[in-house]
Order: structure tokens, then sequence, then C-alpha cells
């Protein structure tokens, strides 16, 4: 118990002491958190821009009531109804920083849209035709037939912090993990440690169990700062139900990550081909595993593969129990899956294993 | 001439380094039989005969030094000694108990140094030692007290790659011997130190075997085995060519010193 203790501090020390490590492993993905958190944190539709020439009767006399229901959706803006002006206007349209032009010839208002973009277009469309439609049901001075009562819906989409918070998390728990296991074996040979351990009467499962308890500690603690900043009112991560299996789904995560981490550490020789080989093995899995983007657009093949990615199913099921009302069913199948995968990939190490570098 | 009478001819210790200090008699248990025995070892490495039939005997208490050009397969053997590899043929006994397979009961009473210092990153140098302390199950004071001992509590707070050759060594030596073994192997304990580093880390070698402690280490200066050693093992090709008191050896063989002995057994062509 004491040899555990003390390796586990050691180990803890030594990273800790280690800036470049703390940044890689603990900083840099909460930067990412942040960052992301903050850019797409107002990804609804764009407002669209009109751009109106000379005057325009049924914009103009738009009651203020409409002019204000508008004002989120639609930005007008006004020129004069010269040639040039209108010429102006269209170019504006053409290179995309409107999205449509307005004018009046007599009874009839004309709508000149981009055909970039359908979707904007349609909106500009759809907003300047009910426009025009209000105005000719005020024209006729009586009340309306119909009216449209509306009232919102509960906004229940999918938030891009919802998914940025348990794939960036992952995406941690993954370096953690792999970089943790890979130089601490890579330089503990080096270093001879390794073998001045073997001639000491200390167990492996001290030594084992002392890197994956600092790596799990590691792990929890950076569950809880992720969670706290996405939760942030400025971030506004919902969390829902049952959250809490994150801790045994990161903590089976870690294990997985930990034998990745063996294997690329009995394999590399030094410490500079580990960091490496970490690399090629973490960043495109984070990008296969919808570490950064979701995967639902993605094409069948990339589906196809990151559906052997550990981390592909840590996230989906992390994503499933943070924010989507997960329960043990989506816990489960994956928690045993990656014990599964760390029980296979630390078989696999301990027979490419060797203690000292020559 | 025996150890007593050539550890009565030197200096006295500075009250630091006493004898007294590095161990606590008494403590261990004491086994009658020889330290090493070591019978007909061999070890292949790809083409490379590394040690080829090595058999030694090292008494309990002796200071037995192993002495052989570069390639000659000292480091090998004591790799074999110390059960760190299993040997091709052949068996080695610590204290009575062989050294392959790895048995932890014996590794508790064998303190090891190796060649590189294999020390934990960015620790200091009193966490590097209460480290291998709790290792073995010692207190942190007593990790302490050794650290006094071997004259680093200055740079206790000091992280081990900033520490100065000499102090890495004795820092070594100080994690080596800090569970009181009955048995030390040291590799190239003086290698890269100027005098007066290595005077100060002969005095503690010497200390701690005239504490009743059996040392073995390996070593290229001819002048380390001389002074510190009862008996020495010339190897080379993998072989044990000669064993025997330096001074002795030398006289027998009719050369000045055992440098001479040793050019003598192992020629003059130019190694590595």
């Amino acid at each position: 118990m004491r040899a555990f203790v003390s390796l586990s501090l050691a180990m803890a020390r030594g990273l800790l002491r280690d800036r470049a490590a703390v940044f890689f492993t603990l900083i840099f993905p909460l930067m990412f958190l942040m960052l992301f958190g903050a850019l797409f944190k107002d990804q609804g539709v764009e407002q669209s821009t009109l751009v109106q020439v000379g005057d325009v009767r049924v914009l103009d006399t738009m009651p203020h009531k409409t002019r204000a229901q508008l004002r989120d959706v639609l930005t007008i803006e006004k020129t004069d109804g010269s040639a040039a002006a209108r010429r102006q206007a269209l170019e504006k349209v053409r290179e995309g920083d409107a999205d449509g032009v307005v004018l009046q010839h007599g009874g009839k208002v004309e709508l000149r849209y981009s055909a970039a973009d359908q979707v904007r277009s349609g909106t500009v469309q759809g907003v300047l035709d009910s426009i025009v439609q209000q105005a000719n049901q005020r024209a006729t001075g009586q009340p309306p037939a119909y009216a449209l009562g509306s009232t919102a819906v509960e906004d229940e989409s999918v938030k891009p912090i919802q998914f940025l918070t348990p794939g960036l998390l992952g995406w941690a728990v993954a370096m953690g993990g792999v970089f943790g296991a890979a130089f601490n074996l890579v330089s503990w040979r080096r270093k001879r440690i390794l073998r001045r351990l073997w001639l000491a009467p200390v167990a492996a499962r001290s030594v084992i169990g002392a890197r994956v308890g600092v790596n799990l500690v590691m792990a929890f603690a950076q569950t809880a700062v992720f969670l706290l900043i996405a939760s942030l009112p400025y971030y506004g991560l919902q969390l829902t139900g049952q959250w809490w299996l994150s801790l045994p789904l990161v903590a089976c995560g870690t294990l997985a990550f930990l034998s990745i981490g063996l294997l690329v550490g009995s394999f590399a020789k030094t410490e500079e081909a580990a960091n490496g080989l970490a690399q090629i093995i973490i960043l495109p899995m984070a990008f296969l595993s919808g570490s950064f983007f979701p995967l639902e657009g993605a094409p069948q093949w990339v589906r196809t593969i990151s559906d052997v990615l550990p981390l592909k199913h840590l996230v989906a099921a992390m994503e499933a129990v943070l924010s989507r009302g997960g329960s043990w069913g989506d816990a489960l199948p994956v928690m045993g899956g990656l014990l599964l995968f760390a029980a296979v990939l630390t078989l696999l190490a301990s027979r490419l294993f060797r203690w000292d570098a020559a | 001439m025996t150890r007593r009478d050539r550890n009565a001819r030197l200096p006295p210790y500075p009250p630091a380094m006493s004898p007294r200090t590095i161990t606590d008699p008494g403590t261990a248990p004491r086994h009658t039989g020889p330290a090493i025995t070591a019978e007909c070892l061999r070890k292949r490495y790809g083409e490379t005969q590394a040690v080829d039939g090595v058999s030694l005997e090292v008494e309990r208490g002796e200071f037995y030094g192993i002495l052989g050009p570069n390639g000659a397969g000292k480091t090998t053997t004591m790799e074999l000694l110390e059960g760190l590899r299993r040997p091709d043929e052949g068996h080695a006994r610590l204290l009575g108990t062989a050294s392959w397979p790895r048995d932890p009961a014996l590794l508790r009473r064998i303190g090891v140094q190796l060649q590189a210092s294999a020390f934990f990153e960015r620790l200091t140098a009193r966490e590097q030692i209460r480290t291998f302390a709790a290792l073995y199950g010692i207190s942190e004071a007593r990790a302490d007290e050794m650290l006094e001992t071997v004259g680093l509590t200055e740079k206790a707070g000091t992280r081990e790659d900033k520490l100065s050759g000499g102090q890495a060594q004795r820092l070594s030596l100080a994690c080596a011997l800090v569970h009181d073994p009955e048995l030390v192997f040291l590799d190239e304990p003086t290698t890269g130190l100027d005098p007066q580093a290595r005077r100060n880390l002969w005095d503690l070698l010497r200390s701690s075997n005239a504490a009743g402690r059996t040392v073995v280490l390996t070593t290229h200066s001819m002048d380390e085995a001389e002074t510190l050693c009862d008996r020495v093992a010339v190897m080379d090709h993998g072989r044990v060519l000669r064993v025997g008191p330096p001074r002795a050896m030398a006289e027998e063989a009719g050369v000045d010193s055992l440098e001479d002995l040793f050019l003598q057994l192992t020629g003059r062509e130019y190694r590595e």
C-alpha cells in the first residue's frame, strides 16, 4: 500500500512539474472547450439583409409592431432610388453581402434575390410576401378572415455546447490516458527506473495501480472542470437526469486509453517516437469520433471506421448521458466494450513489453 | 593483509559518515553461507556470447570487484547475479536464495545501484529517497537520515536533474542503501566523478562495507579496485580470467601493479 501511494505521488509530481505535459493534457482541451463553446454559441439562423432601393410603400408604411417583429430576422438598408444605387445594390447581392434587393414599380413590388443560398432566398421571399399580403389586407379595410396564433415551443434542439462538452472531454481523457501511459513507460525505461523497480520488492500491481490511479484522478478532475465551465450561464450546458453516469464512463475510457498508451510505450524507444505515435493515433481518432463536430453528416465510410474506435463510443455514450437524458442502457454496453478493449490491448502490450531500450 | 588492516590505515571518517550511521547492526537476518555463488553462468545476445561460463563465489562481508575492459561482460554478469536477466545456463544464488526467478523476499535484502542514475523525473533528492524507502517499507525519517549520511541534506530540495555528478552518485548510493541491505551491487559508481567526489564516495563505500555489508562493484579504475576491494575478478570475453586479492595477484604475476596485471591478462589492443 505504501509503495502504491508513494509511486502515485512520484508520478503525480513528475506530471504536475512538467509544464508542457500539464498544458497539453490538462489546459489545452479546456481551451478548446472555452473557444469552441464561444464560437458556436449563437449558431441560429442569421439575419437576412435586404437592400431597399428608393421608396417602397409597403415597407415604408409598415406598422411599428411588424417592424419590431421583423428586426430579428431582417435588416433593411434603405438607399435612394438612383440607377447607381440600384446597380450597387445588385452588385451587393451578387457578392453575397446582401440577400436581396427590393424596389417598387408602380403597384408592383419587385424582389431580386441571390440564387446562391436557397434557404436564405426562401426566407427573404417568404418574409417579403407576408409583408405585402398584410399590406393588401390592411388596404381592404376589413378585419382579417383568418388570424395566425403562434406560441413558441420550448427549444429542445441540441445546442452545440451539449455535444462539444462530451466530445472534447472524451478527447481530453484520451490524450491524458495515451500520453500518460506512453511517456511514463518510455521515460522509466530510458531512465532505468523500470529495472530499478524490478529489483525492488514491489509488486507489478502497485506500479500499474499507481498509473491508473493518477490518471483516474486527473480524468475526474478534468470532468469536474469541464462540466463546471460548460454549465456557466455563458455556455449554458444543460445536464440531463443521469449525467453522473459520465463518471464510470470516464473511468472505463481512461483504462481503454491507458492501454493504447501502454502499447505505444512498449513499441516506442524514445519519448519523441512515443509523442509522434500518440499524436498519430489520437488526432485522427478524435476527428473520426465526433470529438470536435457531430458525425451525423459524415459519409458512411467515416462512420464505419469510427465504429471501431473506442473514443467514438465513449463520446456517444457521454453525450447520451450528459445531454440527451440517457441512462444505464446507453452507458453499460459502452463501459463493457471499453473494458474489453483495454484488456485486449494490455495483453498485446505485455507481449511487446521490454525492460530496457537495448 | 586483511580488510580490517587496510581499513585501519585509512584516515578517520568524518562524523556524519561513520560506519555506525550507515547501519543499525543486527536488524537484518544474517546468513552464514557465502553471499554469492554463481555457477557456470552463460548469456548470449544474438551472435555475442556476453557471458561465457562465469563461476564465482563472494564471501560475506567481502568487498568484491569485477574488472574488465569495455565489452568484457561485466555488466551482463552483474545483471545475471542480480536476477535482472535469466541466464541461458547456470545459476546464481544470493544469500542462499536463487536470484532467478524474481523473489521479493530476497530483493528486500539486496541493494542495487544501476549504471545510469535511475531517478524518478522531476523529483527532489528528498522525494527520490523517500519514494525508494517506501518501496521497501522504510520510514521517511530513516530516508532523511540516509540523506544526511551521504551529505545531501542541504540538497534535499534540489531536483534530480540539477544535482552535480557526484551528488547524483551519492544520492543513487543512498537510494541503494536506504533499506540497509546485506548485499549491495554497484555498477561503475565513480565513473565521471572528479577526484574529490570520488574520494568522498570511496569513503562512503568503505564505511558501508566496514559495517558488515557485502559489496560487489564493477569498475574500470585500477586504483579504485586496489584501494577498495578485498578481491577482484578480472574478466574478458565473458570469462573470468583470474580472481584474487589485487596486490597479491600482482606480486604473484611479478608485475608492479594491478594495472600491469590487467594489461597482461587482457592485452593491449584498443577496445571500443
